[in-house]
C-alpha cells in the first residue's frame, strides 16, 4: 500500500451506548465520517465526553459500530480486532504482575515471535522510551508517566501499521511531553505507520500533527478539519512559529464553544 | 530477613515466658508449663495410638479444604462474571459468612450421621464462604482494560484466561484461599469435637471429659504450631502477589 491512498475510511460512524437497567440509551458518537491517509499523522481534539474513546474503541474493533461502516487497509473491521493495529488506552494498562521487560515483550511472545527478535525490539524500545534502568522493576515501583512508556512500548514493539493513542502523555509533564512528542515523530517517521492521536492539549496536536480533527460536544463528529501544513521531519521547536500560535488558536475557537457545551453551560436539546 | 527472623524469634520467646509467667501464677492444674508441655507432645508423637488419630484429622482437613476450594473458586469465578447473580448472592454469602457455623451442625449430623463425612462436610463449610467471596470480587474487581489488552494483543480465549484473567485475579483469590484455609481448619476440628469418634477434634474432647490437662494443651500446641507455620506461609506469598498491585 503506497503511501497517500487510503489507510482506514469511516463512513456515518455512529455508536450508541444502550441503556442498562433502565438507564437512557446514550448516544456517544457520530454520524461521522473521516479518511485516514496511510502514513499520516492526525490529531482528535474535542471536549470532554464528547466520544474520542469511543471513537478508539470502535476504529481498533473492541466495539461495534452502531450503524456505518469503518474499513482498515480495505477491509471492513466489524466488532473484531483486525492484524496491524496497535492501541495505547487512556487508562493505565500496564500488566502489574509483570515486570517492565516482560509486559514490553508479552505481546511478542504470545504471538510467537522469535527470542532473539524479541529481545532486540524490546532493548530497542526500552532505550527509545527511556526506561533502560527499569527493566526489572514492576509497574507498581514506576511513575504513571513511566507506566504509560512501558505501554507505548509495548504497542511499538509489535511494529502496527495503525497506531491509536487516547490521551498517552495526560499523566506526563508538560517539558517531557514536548520531549515524547518528538519522539513520537520521530518514531512515526521511522516506521512510515498512519498515527491517530487522542489529546486534550491543543498544543501537542498543534504540533504534532498533519492534520486536526475537532470534535463537537457528545454525540463527537469532526466540526472542522484542520491542516497544519508541518514539514515532515518536523520537532518541538515549531511551537516557537507564528504558525504554532495561529493554529492553536483556531482549535481553540473552536473547542471554547464546544468545551462550555460539554459542562452544561449551553447544553442543546439531545 | 535477618531482622525479620530475629523479630520471630523475639516474639517466641516472649511468648514462652508469659506462657511459663501464667503457669506460676496460676499454680498447677489449670495449664501445664511449656516445657512439660513440649514433652507431652514428644511423648504423643512416641505413642502408636496417636498416630490414628492425627492421620483421620489430617485426611479429613485436606478432604474438606478440596471441596471448600474447588466449590469456593467455582462458585465465586461464575457469580463474579455474572454481573446480576452476584449481586444477588453477595448479601446472602455476606449472611452466611457471619452466622455461627455451629448451628448448622445439627443438621449436618442428621444427614451425614457420625463419622468422616460429617466433618469433612462442617470443615468444608466453614471454609467454601470466604474463598468464594473473595474469587467473586476478584474476578467483578478486574480492570476491563486488561481484558481489552489482551484483545489488542490478540490473546485467543484460553491464552487471555492464563496469562491475563488469572495473575490479575490472583493475589485476592490467594486472600481467600488464606483465610479459608485456617476457616476450615477451625471447622473440620469443630466437626471432630462433636460428632466423631476419631481425630485429634475427639482425642481433645476425650481429654477434656477426663480433665486431662497436659494432654489438652499438647493437641492444642500441636494444632497451633501447625496453623501458625501454614499461615505463615501463606501470609509471606499473599503479601508478595500484593505487594506488585
Ligand atoms: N460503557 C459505557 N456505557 C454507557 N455510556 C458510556 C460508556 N462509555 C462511555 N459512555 C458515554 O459516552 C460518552 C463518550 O465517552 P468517551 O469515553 O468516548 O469520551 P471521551 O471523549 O473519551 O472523554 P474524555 O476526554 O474525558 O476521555 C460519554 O458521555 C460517556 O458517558
Ligand atoms: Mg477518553
Amino acid at each position: 500500500m503506497a503511501k497517500g491512498e487510503a489507510h482506514v475510511t469511516l463512513q456515518g460512524v455512529t455508536r450508541v451506548y444502550p441503556g442498562v437497567a433502565g438507564q437512557q440509551p446514550v448516544h456517544a458518537l457520530g454520524p461521522l465520517d473521516l479518511e485516514l491517509v496511510k502514513g499520516e499523522f492526525f490529531s482528535v481534539v474535542g471536549p470532554s465526553g464528547c466520544g474520542k474513546s469511543t471513537l478508539l474503541d470502535v476504529l481498533a474493533g473492541l466495539a461495534s459500530v452502531t450503524d456505518g461502516a469503518i474499513r482498515f487497509e480495505g477491509v471492513p473491521i466489524h466488532g473484531r480486532v483486525p492484524d496491524g493495529i496497535g492501541v495505547v488506552f487512556q487508562e493505565d494498562a500496564s500488566f502489574p504482575w509483570l515486570t517492565v521487560e516482560d509486559n514490553i515483550a508479552f505481546g511478542l511472545r504470545q504471538n510467537s515471535v522469535e527470542a532473539g527478535e524479541v529481545r532486540r525490539r524490546v532493548d530497542h524500545a526500552l532505550s527509545l522510551m527511556g526506561l533502560k534502568d527499569f527493566i526489572r522493576a514492576y509497574p507498581a515501583q514506576l511513575s504513571g508517566g513511566m507506566r504509560q512508556r512501558v505501554c507505548i512500548a509495548r504497542t511499538l514493539v509489535l511494529e502496527p501499521r495503525l497506531i491509536l493513542l487516547d490521551e498517552p502523555f495526560g499523566s506526563l509533564d508538560q517539558q517531557t511531553r514536548l520531549l515524547m512528542g518528538d519522539e513520537l515523530l520521530r518514531l512515526w517517521r521511522e516506521t512510515e505507520s498512519t498515527v491517530l492521536l487522542i489529546t486534550h492539549a491543543l498544543d501537542e496536536a498543534a504540533m504534532l500533527a498533519d492534520r486536526i480533527g475537532v470534535m463537537s460536544a457528545r454525540p463527537g463528529r469532526f466540526l472542522e478539519i484542520v491542516e497544519t501544513g508541518w514539514p515532515q521531519d518536523r520537532d518541538s521547536r515549531i511551537v516557537a512559529r507564528p504558525e504554532f500560535g495561529r493554529i492553536t488558536g483556531r482549535l481553540w475557537s473552536h473547542l471554547r464553544v464546544e468545551s462550555l457545551k460539554a459542562l452544561g453551560q449551553d447544553r442543546p436539546p439531545l | 530477613m535477618v531482622t525479620r527472623s530475629r523479630d520471630i524469634a523475639v516474639l517466641i520467646v516472649v511468648i514462652l515466658l508469659i506462657w511459663q509467667g501464667l503457669y506460676q501464677f496460676t499454680g498447677t492444674g489449670l495449664l501445664t508449663a511449656p516445657l512439660d508441655t513440649f514433652a507431652r507432645v514428644l511423648r504423643l508423637l512416641g505413642t502408636p495410638n496417636f498416630w490414628p488419630h492425627l492421620h483421620e484429622s489430617a485426611s479429613a482437613f485436606l478432604r474438606a479444604l478440596a471441596i471448600a476450594v474447588g466449590a469456593g473458586l467455582t462458585v465465586g469465578m461464575a457469580l463474579g462474571a455474572h454481573r446480576l447473580s452476584g449481586e444477588v448472592a453477595e448479601p446472602i454469602l455476606v449472611a452466611l459468612y457471619s452466622i455461627p457455623k455451629v448451628t448448622l451442625y445439627p443438621v449436618v449430623l442428621l444427614f451425614f450421621g457420625i463419622g468422616m463425612p460429617a466433618k469433612v462436610v462442617f470443615g468444608a463449610i466453614h471454609g467454601v464462604v470466604p474463598i468464594a467471596i473473595f474469587a467473586m470480587n476478584a474476578v467483578r474487581n478486574l480492570n476491563p482494560i486488561y481484558l481489552k489488552t489482551a484483545q489488542i494483543l490478540k490473546l485467543g480465549p484460553w491464552a487471555t484466561a492464563r496469562k491475563v484473567l488469572l495473575p490479575a485475579t490472583l493475589p485476592e483469590i490467594f486472600t481467600g484461599l488464606r483465610v479459608g484455609f485456617s476457616l476450615t481448619l477451625v471447622g473440620t476440628l469443630l466437626g471432630e469435637m462433636f460428632g466423631s469418634q476419631r481425630g485429634l477434634g475427639h482425642l481433645l474432647m476425650a481429654a477434656i471429659g477426663l480433665y486431662r490437662m497436659d494432654t489438652i494443651m499438647a493437641i492444642t500446641l500441636l494444632l497451633v504450631i501447625f496453623a501458625i507455620t501454614i499461615n505463615s506461609i501463606l501470609l509471606v506469598v499473599d503479601y508478595r502477589l500484593h505487594r506488585r498491585v
